[in-house]
C-alpha cells in the first residue's frame, strides 16, 4: 500500500501519538494513507478508539521489534 | 459534534495533567471542549508554569526512590527537588510538558475559561495569564456543561 505521509512517534507517550496523528491527518486529503510508528504500547488501543471516533480508517496495525506500525486512511 | 466540559481545580504538577491530556485528546477526537479553571486550577493558565510543583508531603501514593519520612519531606527544598525529579521522569518517558499540552489544546481550539471570582479572590493580575482565554463564572460553565456528553471535575 502506498504511504503518503509518515509520522515518527517513537519515544512519545500518551496522548502525544494521537495528537500528532491528528495533526498529520489535518494536512492530508481524503483517501491518503498515513503511516504511524509508535513505541507506546497504549497507542494500540488508542489508535483503534481514535479511528472509531473520528471516522478515519485504521487500515492495518502490526508490531515489529517493539514498534507499532499503523496505517490510517484519511476520511 | 460531541462535547466535553472539565472543571480544573488543582494547581499541582500531577493534577495538571489529567485536564490537559483529556482536553487535547478529546479535541483531537473531534469533541468541542471547554475547561473551566477555578481556585488553584487557575495557576495552570499563568504564562509561567514553572511554579506548578509537586510535593511528596501528604502525598503517600507518590513513588519515591527511597522511603522518606514525613519529617524529611517537610525540609526546605524538598518540593523543588520532587518537582525536578518528576519533570525528569516525565521527560524520560516521553510524556509532554504541561506547556506543550496546553499549547496543543489551544491549537485544537479548546476553550479555556478562567473563574473571574478566583481572579478577584487571589487578586491575580489578568496580564499574568496566557492570551486567548475567557473569564466567566459558574453560570458560564453550566451554560456549556448542561449540553455536554462528558463532564468531569478534576
Amino acid at each position: 500500500m502506498n504511504v503518503d505521509k509518515e509520522l515518527d512517534a517513537r519515544g512519545l507517550n500518551c496522548p502525544l501519538p494521537i495528537l500528532k496523528t491528528k495533526k498529520s491527518l489535518n494536512g492530508m486529503t481524503t483517501g491518503q494513507i498515513l503511516k504511524i510508528i509508535s513505541t507506546d504500547c497504549g497507542s494500540v488501543k488508542d489508535m483503534q478508539a481514535f479511528a472509531k471516533q473520528t471516522g478515519n480508517e485504521l487500515v492495518s496495525q502490526a508490531e515489529e521489534n517493539g514498534e507499532y506500525i499503523f496505517l490510517m486512511k484519511k476520511k | 459534534m460531541k462535547k466535553m466540559a472539565i472543571i480544573a481545580t488543582k494547581g499541582t504538577l500531577d493534577m495538571a495533567y489529567p485536564p490537559f491530556i483529556l482536553a487535547s485528546t478529546a479535541a483531537a477526537l473531534g469533541f468541542e471542549v471547554q475547561v473551566f479553571f477555578t481556585f488553584y486550577g487557575l495557576q495552570l493558565l499563568r504564562k509561567d508554569l514553572s511554579n506548578v510543583m509537586i510535593s511528596p508531603l501528604a502525598n503517600p501514593a507518590m513513588p519515591m526512590p527511597v522511603p522518606m519520612p514525613v519529617m524529611v519531606q517537610m525540609l526546605p527544598g524538598m518540593e523543588s527537588m520532587a518537582t525536578m525529579m518528576m519533570k525528569q521522569k516525565l521527560k524520560k518517558h516521553g510524556v509532554a510538558s504541561l506547556t506543550e499540552l496546553r499549547d496543543l489544546c489551544l491549537e485544537a481550539e479548546v476553550k479555556f475559561v478562567a473563574c473571574q471570582m478566583t481572579v478577584d479572590l487571589f487578586e491575580f493580575d489578568k496580564s499574568e495569564f496566557i492570551d486567548g482565554i475567557e473569564f466567566g463564572g459558574a453560570a458560564t460553565f453550566l451554560g456549556f456543561a448542561g449540553d455536554t456528553d462528558i463532564c468531569l471535575f478534576v
